[in-house]
């Protein structure tokens, strides 16, 4: 029996993605949250969920070791999308990839003068490509975490970043000073399985496109 | 520090006895297979200028191939990368034919990135291509050659994934998009990426804008191709490709195929009709092809032209595993019989091995399950039983 594999990862996007997949008539048989398991059965024998962290999902699809997968877009232009397929925008999971800054500086002269400037993010191929496509040079210094420190600490004079609600930003006395895209989760598929799979595929990408709200 | 000056570079490998073993019993299978259908072996250099390299394949090839200076003229020069291009350079200015001509190659090719996952720098390129034919019938012969190939191979449940180029042409050029937004509603249909698309296209109009909207969810069985006629605007330029691909189902009908109308690739290269084969086992495509006819131009000979490659190594890798090398061990052959039994087995089709004296005990490790022996003045074959001490 041909079966399917689909890559989530922990947390909002798998809560959110839980109703997606009740209308595809699949339902986790437990909760990573709880559970602790890298493989999750479901309620159909043909269909499995495994965990993993959020930006491995495009490496799990592109190989084959998952059918599909649900990954952020931030984490889909850092991986560059090779052999995958991204044919639904789930809408879930959104916030935006942000330029900010310490509240007294003066990005948009920093800009113009063509200085270099100096970014610390977690989002190398993003920033990169955004200041490229404004003529900008800059320095960048990629960080796991933590990014709103770097302009504090001296390291960094902005930061490219994603920005849910602010607060963070807020509290550490920064201003979002330019949005570089929205960002939202994407159905991926492996290319292969869209072809070899179809059958099984199909009727799961029709039921989350019927049910992106 | 000194165990790593023997690794070797990223992506680059060494092929031991077993595979390599496997890999030229594929090349062989494949190339005789071509033979009987009528496909002459070329054998194109290495490298040579990049001008020639890399005409006609647009951008797709200058980063992935390798680069030197001839010390000669001082000119720069490539490795070859894809030999497909050379292939047609053969046909355009060597060959000069009139008719059809039929040719096929193997032989390696280094990518300075690799091509995708996993995939080796230095494939082992094999493939066929028909030169001369622009009927649909060249188009069928190489997806049927490609079929051929891989029962050759014995690659399981192979599928062939069919598209055409034509419609995406036809559509773009109504849709009048400037050339660079054009490449980028190319790539957003390669990656099927919907929101992609319907972001690029909001300027262009309709209905050419509604029809590249619809080629990514173009795909799947035969049926796609009437909905596709239902869903996209009835142009002659579109309705021509689709006759095509209708005419190809029909006369395909006995293999696993589908159509994928949003499968693009090679936008400087392709022109009509191209697929792929895609089989268990494997995340991507694993054999390539469709027309080039634009490709002969470049050469100053503008000749219609359709093919198909695939990388050996990848293709060895998928095809069941040969049974290992068993040999027979014989003394070394100083006596007139032994001598004569031992030429009997090799032209038997026997691998008869000569045990040179003092490595008694290490001969299994080198696949000799059975040895030659005197018994009663005949030369008779045992099986081998070797211990420590040979």
């Amino acid at each position: 029996m041909s079966t399917i594999t689909i890559a989530l990862s922990k947390g909002r996007i798998f809560d959110e993605t839980l109703p997606l997949l009740a209308a595809a008539g699949i339902v986790p048989a437990e909760n990573p949250e709880s559970s602790r398991k890298l493989i999750i059965g479901t309620n159909r024998p043909e269909v499995r969920v495994v965990i993993v962290r959020a930006s491995d999902v495009p490496t799990y699809v592109q190989y084959g070791a998952a059918d599909l997968g649900i990954a952020g877009k931030d984490v889909l232009l850092e991986h560059g999308g090779a052999g995958l397929y991204q044919p639904l925008d789930l809408k879930i999971a959104r916030c935006r990839m942000c330029v900010a800054a310490p509240a007294g500086f003066d990005y948009q002269a920093a800009v113009r003068r063509g200085a270099r400037l100096r970014v610390a993010t977690k989002y190398i191929e993003v920033a990169r490509e955004h200041f490229a496509a404004k003529g900008v040079h800059v320095d960048l210094i990629k960080l796991y975490g933590s990014m709103e420190l770097a302009p504090l600490a001296g390291l960094a004079e902005a930061i490219v970043d994603l920005v849910s609600s602010g607060a963070t930003l807020k509290a550490n006395n920064l201003v979002e000073v330019e949005e570089i895209m929205p960002i939202s989760s994407r159905l991926i598929v492996n290319q292969a399985s869209m072809k070899m799979k179809h059958d099984l595929i199909q009727p799961v990408i029709d039921a989350f496109a019927g049910a992106v709200p | 520090m000194t165990a790593r000056r023997w690794l070797l570079p990223e992506a680059i490998e060494d092929m031991p006895p077993a595979e390599a073993r496997r890999v030229e019993a594929l090349r062989r299978r494949l190339l005789d297979e071509f033979e009987r259908h009528g496909y002459e072996l070329v054998i194109p250099p290495l490298l040579e200028y990049v001008e020639s390299l890399l005409t006609g394949s647009g951008g797709d090839l200058d980063l992935r191939t390798f680069k030197l200076v001839d010390q000669l003229s001082g000119r720069t020069m490539g490795i070859r990368a894809d030999i497909t291009p050379q292939v047609a350079r053969i046909d355009a200015h060597l060959l000069n034919r009139g008719g059809v001509s039929r040719l096929c190659y193997c032989g390696s090719v280094l990518h300075a990135l690799p091509a995708g996952l996993l995939a080796s720098r230095e494939p082992l390129q094999v493939g066929a291509e028909l030169y001369g034919h622009g009927g649909l019938e060249a188009d069928m012969e190489v997806i049927r050659l490609l079929a051929r190939a891989l029962e050759v191979c014995a690659i399981p449940a192979a599928r062939y994934d069919i598209g055409h180029l034509g419609i995406f042409r036809g559509l773009a050029r109504r849709a009048e998009l400037d050339p660079a937004l054009e490449r980028d509603v190319f790539a957003a249909l390669q990656a099927k990426d919907v929101p992609l698309l319907e972001a690029l296209l909001c300027g262009a109009p309709e209905p050419a804008r509604g029809g590249l909207r619809a080629l990514p969810e173009l795909y799947g069985s035969r049926n796609i191709l009437g909905e596709a006629r239902r869903i996209l605007p009835a142009w002659p330029e579109i309705a021509a490709p689709l006759d095509e691909l209708e005419r190809l189902a029909d006369a395909l009908a006995d293999l696993p195929v589908s159509f994928d109308l949003a499968d693009l690739r090679g936008y400087d290269y392709h022109s009509g009709v191209v697929f792929a084969a895609y089989c268990n086992g494997h995340p991507g495509a694993v054999a390539l092809g469709g027309r080039y006819d634009k490709v002969g131009k470049s050469f100053g000979r503008g000749r219609p032209a359709t093919g198909f490659s695939m990388d050996l190594r990848e293709i060895a890798w998928l095809s069941p595993a040969v049974p290992s090398r068993a040999a027979i061990l014989a003394p070394w052959p100083e006596d007139a019989a032994l001598h004569a039994a031992i030429q009997a087995l090799r032209a038997a089709g026997e691998v008869v091995v000569a045990e040179l004296p003092g490595h008694g005990g290490t001969w299994s490790e080198t696949g000799c399950d059975r040895r030659l022996v005197q018994r009663d003045g005949q030369w008779i074959i045992e099986a081998l039983k070797e211990n420590a001490n040979g």
